[in-house]
């Protein structure tokens, strides 16, 4: 369906951003998914959230690997640079980018067969070193693509399309990048869109590694009852640990909060994210308290939403490495080539 | 049998336990040589073990300079009972052995024919030291002190080097000093000096002793990488920490002591390629360093690079293949592999550098050429020459030198209305425009995607449009013949309708073989490769002669195989020369085996026997 063009007229009535970017500024292509897809609704949280923190859509980089999920990033932000990579080695091609320049915002999308198997090493990987980096995993626990084969999110004992039991155990994401040491864990479901936008805006205002898990149902191959992974199964089980604003470092904070029913933390960039409590002692400042909650309303058959964890002082690969502020895109030759002098006297320290 | 009698010209070889501390004091010895103006060529044989296999480490003295591998030995300095036996079998009759006296030996374990030396190092390390490990440690000095007095080596080159490299340690100094001493003074007191001999000379000239992987590294630092991803694998482990060390020194902002460069040791090679191609598709210049089984882990990357056309740079230090192979010995077996790595359609440029120097002017050019050519290029070193010290021309720099950046489209093309279409080769060359993630608010940005797409790059399965594409990435590798290093070419006295091709760190053996082969009387034009896609000369070199020998260290001819594939060359006038045991080609090897074959046949070009070495 791509060679259906949206017209490029936007309503005049349709409202600018700070920046004076209309929605449709942050809009793509025609998706070519399936009518219903849970992932076009991660699209759409992903327009409206860029949107309402009026980013410019030329400087995010939007990088993918291979599937379902992976194509999405045509469906969004056409004035943004794509990347869609290889299979599961998005989080790689990311890191690299983001060495490159750090300017640029970058948004990362996978889904579970991506992220949770053949991509599995490399999640892990960009995520313990802290990569400067939105991760939204479309979680629909089913190989879309090939025609719904389980993937490795898939819960134990959960039926496929096609009668078969998942005898194996599945992984869950959100945890993992708790135990991997990210510094922005959240989760939640595509069905709601309320929770979703003000996470993404929430993990993309964040520095460091910012993971989100978004149960996203396949309406064609896991949408079936026995499925843990349908519209139906996840609105029964969703348990939201709190909800949030977030509120850009340039704003003015409006809202003035009970004490002990919301908490704010304000994060480096001066954005404050407000986290209104719906269950009661639940702290996102504590990985290991964060971590034994998760596991304890697994075990109940429960999925757990929400701003799971956030570190607002975090840092990111490049303060453990010490970059420049500069992007080493955009050093120039005298920065880089040390030159003929110094390397004569490295010639004669070799002689 | 007289006993060997030679000035500046004989092969050393220490036959060592691995982890024993023997490496810097052989190294010291063949430096000390060098800084008496006579040419040296080491290498280290070793196993892949950190502690207790064999090792050894050989040094032709060599006034005429002759840096290749000699084959033979003529003093062996046998320091490991482990290969005692196969030590003194190697040594050439008339030659010397040189060994630790300490615990006699049955006479049945010596050979008629060669002379013996005993120095009883255990006894006087024993006598001397309590700790172990400086009993260990100084037993080298002093066999470095023994050796010094009976080659005529002078002691203050020893000693200024010994300064040199511990320098502000002077009870360091004091210490090797000591030991150093011990050794020479038993050898005066005891011994009879041999008959090989290191004279005072000025062939050195300015050359450096470097090793490949470093001067490869300084390369990447000049050519301006900025990004550098890898995992660590031997051989080229050194190349990733010699560019830190490089960078360290090199890259740091004075006024804010922050790096202008980003290292990652990453989870494994997939990953490494990974962040360099997403580094070379957002501007930045980035490599990573592997060896064949990184490459093989590597290959849909490559594609990817290939297809999507991105920049990346891979230095392949090349070691015995295939599967884990021999890790730590050398041979010339991933061309194939690089050239051609990835599945569909695919060619790749490979550099070819035969030393350090070359490593190095390589390293750096490698950048500009994927950036021009925004597609991966391979510097193919092997084991022999990025893991010794090579004595090598002077690293140049012409400072007026720019980087090329390749053709990007910038802020400024896309706002006056030059129009982008990120595969559109818009002047014949098959290389087209890109962008910069990021350069522009509402022009020039595009989805990279390794899937076929139009110009504008668009998915489109289309045939024709697939095709076009296709047939334009060939025409970019026909550009890339022009800007490669062009082979080089080394005629014969008088004119011949026999020629040899080589590559790589077969050179100086083969240069040194060139002249055996004149003095038999056999004439042998030459042609050096430097790089894949083969620029004509290549083909014009071939078409010129009857029989053109093949030189290479793999099994199944790789290099020959690439020439045969992409000129359409006729198999049956590209003899193949080939060494494969993983220890360094020798010009006896080489001449050799073209005598034989120019005997044999000596008119009949239509004869292609191939002679293979399966083992020493």
């Amino acid at each position: 369906m791509t060679y259906i063009t949206k017209p490029r007229l936007h309503h005049p009535q349709l409202a600018a951003n700070d920046l004076g970017y209309k929605r449709r500024d942050y809009e793509g292509s025609v998706s070519t998914l399936c009518a219903g897809c849970g992932h076009d609704s991660i699209s759409a949280a992903i327009i409206q959230a860029c949107y309402e923190l009026a980013l410019p859509p030329h400087r995010i980089a939007k990088l993918s690997g291979i599937g379902c999920s992976s194509k999405t990033p045509d469906y969004f932000l056409s004035a943004s640079h794509g990347f869609n990579t290889v299979h599961g080695r998005m989080p790689s091609v990311l890191t690299g980018a983001n060495l490159a320049n750090r300017d640029l915002i970058y948004l990362g999308v996978s889904g579970d067969g991506d992220s949770a198997s053949i991509g599995f090493g490399q999640f892990a990987h960009s995520v313990r070193r802290g990569v400067n980096m939105t991760y939204i995993v479309e979680n629909n626990g089913v190989y879309g693509l090939t025609k719904g084969q389980f993937s490795a999110t898939s819960d134990r004992g959960s039926k496929s399309k096609k009668g078969v039991i998942n005898h194996d155990s599945g992984i869950d994401l959100a945890a993992m990048a708790l135990q991997l040491g990210a510094t922005f864990v959240a989760r939640s479901f595509s069905g709601d869109k309320s929770q979703l936008v003000p996470l993404i805006k929430a993990a993309i205002t964040h520095k460091g590694a910012a993971f989100i898990d978004v149960l996203s149902p396949c309406v064609q191959f896991n949408n079936h009852t026995g499925s843990t992974k349908s519209y139906d199964h996840v609105r029964e089980h969703n348990e939201a640990v709190n909800r949030l604003d977030v509120i850009p470092a340039r704003k003015p904070i409006l809202a003035d909060y009970e004490p002990g029913v919301t908490l704010a933390v304000k994060q480096h960039d001066g954005s404050i994210l407000n986290l209104h409590k719906i269950h009661g002692g639940y702290d996102p400042s504590d990985r290991a308290q964060a971590m034994a909650f998760l596991n304890q309303r697994q075990a109940a058959g429960e999925i757990v939403t929400g701003l799971l964890y956030v570190d607002p002082d975090a840092n990111d690969l490049h303060d453990a490495l010490g970059t420049i502020d500069k992007p080493l895109n955009m050093l120039a030759d005298a920065e880089l080539t040390p030159g003929a002098a110094a390397l004569a006297k490295l010639n004669a320290s070799l002689r | 049998m007289q006993p060997l009698e030679r000035v500046n010209d004989f092969v050393v070889k220490f036959a060592n336990v691995n982890g024993s501390g023997s490496a810097s004091a052989n190294g010291l010895f063949a430096k000390s040589i060098l800084r008496m103006g006579v040419p040296v060529a080491a290498r280290n044989i070793f196993p892949s073990n950190i502690q207790g296999l064999p090792t050894w480490y050989e040094v032709r003295v060599t006034e005429a300079g002759r840096l290749g591998r000699r084959g033979g030995v003529d003093l062996m300095v046998a320091m490991n009972p482990q290969t005692w036996d196969k030590d003194v079998a190697e040594i050439e009759p008339g030659g010397y052995l040189f060994y630790d006296s300490t615990k006699p030996m049955p006479v049945t374990k010596f050979r008629p024919d060669i002379t013996v030396i005993g120095v009883p190092l255990t006894q006087m390390c024993n006598a001397r030291y309590s700790v172990p490990r400086e009993r260990q440690l100084f037993k080298n000095i002093i066999y470095v002190g023994a050796l010094a007095a009976l080659l005529d080596i002078e002691l203050e080159v020893i000693e200024t080097l010994l300064a040199e490299q511990f320098a502000g340690k002077d009870r360091l100094i004091k210490a090797n000093y000591e030991a150093l001493h011990m050794g020479r003074d038993y050898a005066l007191e005891h011994l009879v000096s041999l008959r090989l001999k290191v004279r005072r000379a000025d062939k050195v000239g300015d050359r450096i002793y470097v090793e490949g992987n470093s001067a490869a590294a300084l390369g990447a630092v000049y050519g301006g990488a900025t990004v550098c991803a890898w995992y660590p694998i031997t051989p080229s482990t050194s190349l990733a920490e010699a560019f830190t060390g490089f960078c360290q020194d090199y890259r740091i902002d004075q006024e804010t002591g922050k790096t202008r460069y980003a290292i990652v040791q990453a989870e494994d090679e997939i990953a490494s390629i990974g962040v360099v191609v997403g580094a070379g598709w957002n501007g930045a210049r980035a490599f990573t360093c592997t060896s064949g089984p990184g490459i093989s882990l590597m290959q849909e990357f490559i594609g990817l690079s290939y297809f999507a056309e991105i920049p990346a740079v891979i230095f392949d230090v090349q070691r015995g293949g295939p599967s884990t192979g021999m890790p730590t010995r050398t041979q010339q077996s991933d061309i194939m592999s690089a050239a051609y790595a990835s599945h569909g359609d695919t060619k790749h440029v490979l550099l070819l550098p035969k030393d350090p120097g070359e490593c190095f002017e390589f390293g750096a050019q490698a950048f500009d050429l994927s950036d021009r050519l925004q597609t991966t290029i391979f510097v193919m070193l092997d084991l022999d020459i990025g893991m010794n010290e090579w004595l090598t021309e002077p690293f140049v720099w012409d400072d007026a030198r720019k980087l090329d950046r390749g053709k990007i489209m910038d802020y400024e093309m896309l706002e006056s209305g030059r129009e982008f279409g990120r595969y559109l080769d818009v002047d014949g060359d098959g290389i087209p425009y890109r962008t910069y993630p990021g350069a522009h608010p509402t022009k020039g940005a595009y989805f990279t995607r390794g899937t076929s797409r139009n110009p504008y790059a668009r998915y489109s399965e289309e045939g024709a449009v697939y095709v076009d594409n296709m047939e334009r990435l060939l025409r970019k590798f026909e550009t890339a013949k022009s800007l490669v290093p062009q082979p080089v070419r080394k005629d014969a006295k008088r004119a011949t309708r026999t020629g040899v091709i080589y590559y790589g760190s077969t050179t100086p053996a083969m240069d040194e073989a060139l002249d055996v082969l004149e003095a038999q009387g056999k004439q042998v034009n030459a042609l050096r490769v430097r790089a894949f896609p083969f620029p004509d000369a290549v083909f014009d070199f071939i078409a010129e002669h009857d029989r053109v020998f093949v030189v290479e260290q793999n099994r199944d001819g790789q290099l020959r195989s690439l020439v045969i594939n992409e000129g359409g060359v006729d198999p049956a006038r590209l003899p193949a020369v080939l060494h494969y045991d993983g220890t360094p080609i020798t010009a006896r090897f080489i001449a050799g085996a073209i005598a034989a074959q120019m005997d044999a046949a000596p008119m009949n070009a239509s004869q292609g026997v191939s002679v293979t070495e399966a083992a020493e």
